[in-house]
């Protein structure tokens, strides 16, 4: 987070002209990929994320494999153009820790005992970032996983909250995540109301924390609605074809 | 396939002691381990600890250089934090490249000093967009029998006191220590079983359905939350969760930190 001083909410408005429980405009489509076993392409804002997943199929190498349930294997990665600064190619540490926590956000609604000794796949890749990359990511891969069929108990929805002038705010874009006080984002199963991802930046005092938990986990809710909206619409209009 | 099942044994043991309102070790539920913090070991280190909770040790080392600020930030030092998991530690670590635990231990106890503003970069800039100070923390694991981002996290704010800048080391005039401005304290609950428990042994730790580092400052704010493990939590476990860790913190920082 920068030092230099620069006002981010005016006259009660986001410099965007948002509100401070107000979501960046979203977009989902489903099945975007020819040869992926399900995809997702999701935007919030000016974030771009598609995700692939391949799937359950056979673990290797074979050491990983686990007798009793389908391993996931979740892997973040930024294109070099998505962001300011070119990004250098491949993993770093950053992208590594995202990948950790976002496996951890899906595992829970996944039916992994079905499939023991496989890998499920999950591939997001990040073509313009703009503060929630992980968030958007993480929304992305629980609709390719529903659009490749895996028995699943819920999907997944994930967003952000913030602290920017002195204000708890949600899903921050990057001017806002620069230069703000905190950042914490979450993942949540809609339906059971359970939290699968939960990080924090920054600095949050205990009623802010647990004000900010509220907020996103609304926001997680909106986000479920758009996430169903976009399946349903998908498979509503196959199964007149067929 | 043996190693499995020896591993789900203990796990059901676990988890049915747990049950029963009790830990294998006698501890009660909010209780830590013993705790032994020792400072200034290692001579050839600006700064040192070893944090013993315990069975699990962890020897942090403090090292200062100059070195290049980054574009965005040309007049703030760098704060660079890094953990090992040396096979020395435990038959589960091997040796290679960091992993995603080791990296994220390092991310972890770097968010929260970066989080609370604990070193005042901007007293480390030597030039503008030259030369700034660059503070590195390396967590060296020497024995896991579990909880080791509390007791990196206590060795790292531990021996960030005192260190003094080696300006003469690089031909630089000056003399200073480092700022610290916080004691950012890291407690790690676990849930098993619908149960919270801080400090989790290692066998805990496998048990656990999910964990929860809660990072948090003298002042009793939080800076930085980091949620571990394949499962679900409500919100008023983790609203509970980030209470006992604060209390616990608080503990903590009295008894082993240097007042601010």
């Amino acid at each position: 987070m920068k030092e230099e001083k620069i006002e981010l909410i005016k006259d009660g408005k986001r410099l965007s002209g948002r509100g401070f429980e107000e979501l960046r405009p979203i977009k989902i489509e489903v099945g975007v990929l020819k040869r992926a076993d399900g995809s997702c392409y999701f935007e919030l804002g000016d974030n771009k994320a598609i995700a692939a997943v391949y799937g359950p199929r056979e673990m290797h190498p074979r050491h990983f494999q686990n007798a009793k349930r389908a391993v996931v294997k979740y892997r973040y990665n930024m294109a070099p153009f998505s962001v300011d600064d070119r990004k250098r190619p491949g993993p770093d540490r950053r992208s590594q820790e995202i990948s950790k926590v976002s496996r951890e956000a899906l595992d829970p609604v996944i039916l992994r005992e079905l499939y023991p000794k496989t890998a499920i796949e999950v591939y997001v890749e990040v073509l313009q970032s703009d503060a929630g990359t992980r968030t958007a990511g993480i929304n992305a891969a629980s609709v390719a996983l529903a659009d490749a069929g895996i028995p699943m108990r819920d999907l997944v929805s994930s967003v952000a909250i913030g602290k920017i002038d002195g204000e708890v705010v949600l899903d921050l874009d990057a001017k806002e995540d620069n230069y703000g006080e905190a950042d914490m984002p979450i993942a949540m199963i809609a339906r059971t109301n359970r939290i699968t991802l939960l990080q924090m930046d920054g600095r949050l005092k205990k009623e802010e924390f647990e004000r900010g938990l509220k907020l996103a986990m609304n926001g997680c809710r909106k986000i479920y609605e758009l996430q169903r909206a976009a399946l349903v619409e998908k498979y509503s209009k196959s199964g007149n074809e067929e | 396939m043996g190693q499995e099942v020896i591993e789900d044994i203990r796990k059901d043991y676990v988890y049915d002691l747990i049950e029963e309102g009790k830990r294998a070790d006698g501890r009660g539920f909010l209780d830590f381990r013993d705790i032994i913090v020792e400072r200034d070991l290692i001579k050839k280190a600006d700064g040192s600890a070893r944090v013993q909770i315990g069975d699990t040790v962890v020897l942090v080392g403090v090292k200062v250089e100059p070195g290049e600020p980054f574009p965005d930030t040309p007049n703030k030092g760098i704060l660079m934090t890094n953990a090992e998991l040396v096979p020395l530690a435990s038959p589960e670590f091997e040796s290679g490249p960091p992993n995603e635990d080791s990296i994220e231990l390092a991310r972890v106890v770097d968010r929260g000093i970066r989080g609370s503003e604990t070193i005042d970069l901007e007293k480390l800039c030597i030039e503008e967009g030259e030369k700034v100070w660059m503070v590195f923390i390396d967590i060296h694991t020497l024995d896991n029998d579990g909880n080791l981002v509390d007791a990196a996290a206590l060795g790292a704010i531990t021996s960030l006191f005192n260190v003094g800048i080696p300006y003469e080391q690089y031909g630089l005039t000056g003399e200073d220590t480092l700022h610290i401005r916080d004691t950012p304290v890291a407690v790690t609950v676990a849930e098993i079983g619908g149960n919270l428990l801080v400090d989790p042994n290692v066998y805990e730790e496998s048990a656990a359905a999910s964990k929860l580092t809660v990072i948090s400052n003298a002042d009793g704010s939080i800076s930085g939350l980091q949620k571990r493990g394949s499962n679900g939590l409500t919100e008023e476990k983790i609203v509970r969760m980030t209470e006992i860790g604060i209390e616990k913190a608080r503990e903590i920082r009295e008894k082993y930190l240097p007042k601010i």
